[in-house]
């Protein structure tokens, strides 16, 4: 095994995904987020607000700012956009929820990059689905704030009660005499209002909303069409050099030599060395640091760049070698992790039981934008622009690995070319840093496309065998699954079954087993871990068990959802088996299900639940006698609450379907000899325009508190069509992506 | 290093001491500050990197500055002289197609060099001349509409 520490990358995970069921039947995210977000980023005391607490600070004068989201002056309104952006629509979406409640038209609103100011702002992290669920009440509250602000400096400039006036379009207007004030014109008055207390603000109700709801055009949008600078790969500083880093592609190689003085000697190069690493998989691991005057200079440095490698405790980790395991281990029994009912008394009694190996290969993360980082040094402080997904996290990290204070690290936040769960984690970051420390001028480190994909955190392959019974009746009485995984440290799962993995909460005889080889290189989550594969897994399975039972899909599916209910009482951002049903039966009667198709050619159907959000797909996939699939139609139904920005809403819709399409047909990463086998994209191909389908989406109006949508409309797209092809054709595809199975588009 | 002349975005443009080599990528972004242009894989293979020579789509990726005989049109030159975005800019918008945005200034050169040598194109002409272009963010459906939307604002 490798001698390094991957404690940190669990931790951001289980900090990111976990709190949503954190506390027993609550909705307490605030709360476990905090613990979780000291423990990571070393902030203690009082300074670190809770996401449910709002900012105080009223000023006496000048501009109205009762909080880190609001400014209002003379001149204009801005609205702070607190999350990072990677493509997930918050910097719209949650600069809505403040404007909707402060009534202001959002023609008037410039929305701005907040700093990352955790003091002021809370957890400010891109992941889990987390930001529409943890904001939508306290951004509201901010915005009504500002607003209870504005018509108290009204009802004193009018000389009428509060209650005599109400708010429209940036203005605060007098019922009687429809005499309107501008917020521009009110706020100086304003900001010396005493701040009202958070709870103290009424929130509208939804059916009052003007803004959310609507299709708004992302606010980036202008800039992006003209190529203006937003991306972290578009910062520049005065004076500042390009550095590219080399590491060992099999994770744990260590430097032991390299032609430095050779690659120094070349054009427009500044500065070659070494760096040591500190032993932490998610900080800084050994390489070759070359900081040269622009790009070109350092990718052709690093063609001519040779290192040899001390690879005594480098990974040798080989998927062919993992696969054999697999098929040795996953047959016999494994640690239990769930284990309910009498499993083995159900499978005595039963019709039919029907044994499946399921399997998925690796994949990577492939955000466009290769990972970069602009980082400045000097005087025992660091200044980074870096587009992260964890910017509180990330000033921890690269303290620890500068040896400085945390309070000496200040990171901007850009705009990210993607994430998918690849920018939780900082590595990145750690290398600018140290390059910036040792080089003594601004530095932005830009990976390569090919450093991306040798030195990512990957999504883990993974093996289940399982079996299922079907009783007298039809009825599925009984599920096990045998997952075999992988870990990094030798102790925890890089990607585990819990009790909350489908169908444990719903059927009462369900056996969970684990068994774990061990893995150096690292893993780590990408888009609705977990689930993007759980899905695919249970999802094909309950089809292949009603098929056995010779019932319809659609039935059985919601026989085994059953009553409606919530699975875990009292909070809302569990299961619902009523809203899983809703979504179920709205996807299929749109999509048409149980109607006539032509030879070859079915629908599919799966359901999946992830990161609070409900969500069915029916896929409509035709398939050749060459095995050649064609996906003409995704129908989606999701219950994810109500709709922030329903243009963004569809979008990541779209984008998940588009992504888990991309995934499962052809896209896996091997290992041999602890390396990465796939290094561009001409290895990883990538879903194209052709083959994309057509996608319908369809929300259900629900009251629930909202959930984000960046990630649970993924799961359930790769089961949908693989059942669509076994109905097509019935042939069953057990792994992914199909391409093994010799299928292609 | 020949002294490298490029016409770019209608500007003469003149630069000394850069390596004969480097890609047309690199000298925009590096050496002339156009920034719009972006960087995916450098192989050619997923056309974040697209800008029009003489109207066609190149990958500047993975094509010398020193070649370039044409007039370069990055997206940063796409807009009117006031300023106004150009049809397909405006579609782009107008959709909102965009999800984290990076690919899009590639996916916009691909969609102008489309319209500038087919003003009507049918579906499958989109499909196709926007295949080499990598969304990765899966925005696929909705620039399909936008080429659609563009093409007809164009000719109207
Ligand atoms: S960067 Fe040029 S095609 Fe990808
Ligand atoms: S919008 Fe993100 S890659 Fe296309």
């Amino acid at each position: 095994m490798v001698a390094l520490n991957y404690q940190g990358i669990q931790d951001i995970f289980d900090a990111v995904n976990n709190q949503r069921w954190a506390g027993a039947g609550g909705f307490q995210i605030a709360k476990v987020g905090r613990r979780d977000f000291m423990k990571i980023t070393g902030l203690v005391g009082g300074g670190l607000m809770l996401s449910f607490t709002l900012p105080r600070a009223s000023a006496k004068s000048g501009p109205l700012q009762p909080n880190g989201y609001v400014r209002i002056d003379e001149t204009g309104i801005l609205i702070y956009a607190k999350n990072p952006e990677i493509g997930q629509g918050v910097k719209t979406s949650l600069p809505m929820m403040v404007a909707e409640e402060l009534d202001a038209a959002w023609d008037d609103v410039q929305v701005v990059q907040a700093p990352v100011d955790q003091a002021t702002y809370g957890a400010q992290f891109a992941g889990g689905s987390m930001s529409t669920p943890m904001n939508w009440l306290p951004l509201r509250k901010a915005g009504a704030t500002a607003r209870a602000m504005l018509v108290g400096a009204a009802a004193q400039r009018l000389e009428v009660p509060v209650d005599a006036l109400f708010t429209r379009d940036s203005h605060v207007v007098h019922k009687d005499t429809g005499r309107k004030l501008a917020y521009t014109d009110l706020a100086a008055a304003a900001a010396a209002m005493p701040v009202p207390e958070a709870d103290s603000v009424a929130l509208k109700e939804p059916r009052y909303f003007r803004l959310l709801g609507k299709r708004i055009t992302g606010v980036d949008n202008d800039a992006i069409v003209r190529g203006e600078p937003l991306f972290g790969i578009d910062q520049t500083l005065p004076g500042m050099k390009i550095a590219t880093y080399q590491k060992c592609h099999a994770i744990g190689g260590k430097v032991k030599s390299a032609n430095l003085d050779e690659i120094k000697q070349m054009p427009g190069v500044h500065d070659a060395f070494v760096l040591a690493g500190n032993g932490n998989a998610m900080e800084l691991l050994p390489g070759v640091a070359i900081v040269a005057d622009n790009t070109w200079a350092t990718i052709r440095a690093k063609r001519a760049l040779r290192v040899e490698w001390d690879e005594s405790e480098a990974a040798t980790d080989s998927w062919s070698g993992a696969s054999a395991s697999a098929e040795r281990l996953r047959g016999e029994s494994g640690q239990r992790v769930v284990d309910q009912g009498d499993v083995d008394a159900a499978f005595n009694a039963a019709a039919k039981r029907i044994d499946s190996s399921y399997t998925y290969n690796f994949v990577t993360h492939a955000q466009l934008e290769p990972m970069n980082c602009t980082a400045h040094y000097q005087d025992g402080a660091i200044e980074m622009w870096s587009p992260t997904q964890t910017p509180g996290f990330a000033i921890a990290n690269v303290a620890n690995v500068l040896g400085i204070d945390p309070a000496k690290v200040t990171v901007h936040q850009v705009r990210c070319g993607g994430g998918f769960g690849r920018r939780l984690y900082n590595d990145f970051m750690c290398e600018a840093a140290a390059i910036a420390q040792r080089a003594g001028v601004p530095v932005k480190l830009q990976w390569t496309r090919e450093d991306d994909m040798c030195c990512d955190l990957f999504r883990a392959g993974g093996f289940h065998q399982l079996a299922g019974a079907v009783d007298g009746d039809g009825k599925v009485s009984a599920w096990r699954d045998h997952f075999v995984t992988f870990t990094n440290d030798g102790k925890r799962p890089v990607s585990g079954l819990s009790a909350r993995v489908f169908p444990a909460e719903l059927l009462a005889n369900v056996r969970f087993e684990q068994t774990q080889l061990d893995w150096s290189t690292r893993c780590a989550a990408w888009r609705a871990p977990g689930s993007n594969v759980f899905g695919f897994v249970v999802q094909s399975f309950l089809h292949e068990l009603a098929q056995a039972a010779e019932r319809d899909h659609l039935e059985v599916l919601l026989e085994v959802l059953g009553e409606p209910r919530w699975l875990t009482q009292g909070n809302p951002q569990a299961l619902h088996t009523g809203r899983a049903a809703g979504v179920v039966k709205l996807a299929a009667e749109k999509a048409g299900w149980g109607k006539e198709m032509p030879a070859g050619r079915a629908l599919g159907l799966a359901f999946y639940f992830s990161h609070g959000g409900h969500i069915a797909e029916v896929a409509d996939v035709s398939v050749d006698a060459n095995k050649k699939v064609k996906v003409h139609k995704v129908t989606v139904a999701a219950d994810v609450g109500p709709i922030v920005n329903l243009s963004g809403a569809e979008n990541q819709i779209e984008g998940a379907v588009v992504d888990g399409l991309s995934t499962m047909l052809g896209l896996a990463v091997t290992f041999e000899n602890g390396r990465a086998q796939q290094t561009n994209f001409d290895k990883y191909p990538m879903l194209r325009m052709p083959a994309t389908p057509e996608v319908d989406v369809h929300f259900v109006a629900s009251d629930y508190p909202p959930t984000g949508l960046g990630e649970p409309a993924l799961p359930p797209l790769a089961p949908a069509v693989c059942n669509a092809i076994a109905a097509a054709t019935g042939a069953r595809i057990r792994t992914l992506p199909i391409s093994e199975e010799g299928y292609t588009v | 290093m020949a002294t490298l002349r490029l016409n770019v975005n209608g500007e003469q443009r003149t630069l000394d001491g850069v390596d004969d080599a480097t890609p047309l990528l690199w000298v925009l972004r590096d050496e002339l500050g156009l920034v719009g242009t972006k960087f995916g894989c450098g192989i050619s293979q997923c056309g974040a990197c697209t800008v029009l020579i003489d109207g066609n789509p190149v990958r500047s990726c993975s094509f010398p500055a020193a070649s370039v005989a044409g007039e370069i049109t990055t997206i940063e030159g796409l807009a009117g002289p006031n300023g106004e975005l150009n049809p397909v800019q405006q579609a782009w918008v107008d959709l909102d197609v965009a999800q984290c945005g990076y690919c899009q200034a590639g996916q916009i050169m691909a969609a102008e060099a489309l319209l500038r040598s087919n003003a009507n194109p049918t579906d499958a002409d989109v499909d196709q001349a926007m295949a080499g272009n990598i969304c990765r963010c899966g925005t696929y459906i909705r620039i399909r509409k936008a080429v659609k939307t563009a093409a007809a604002n164009r000719g109207a």
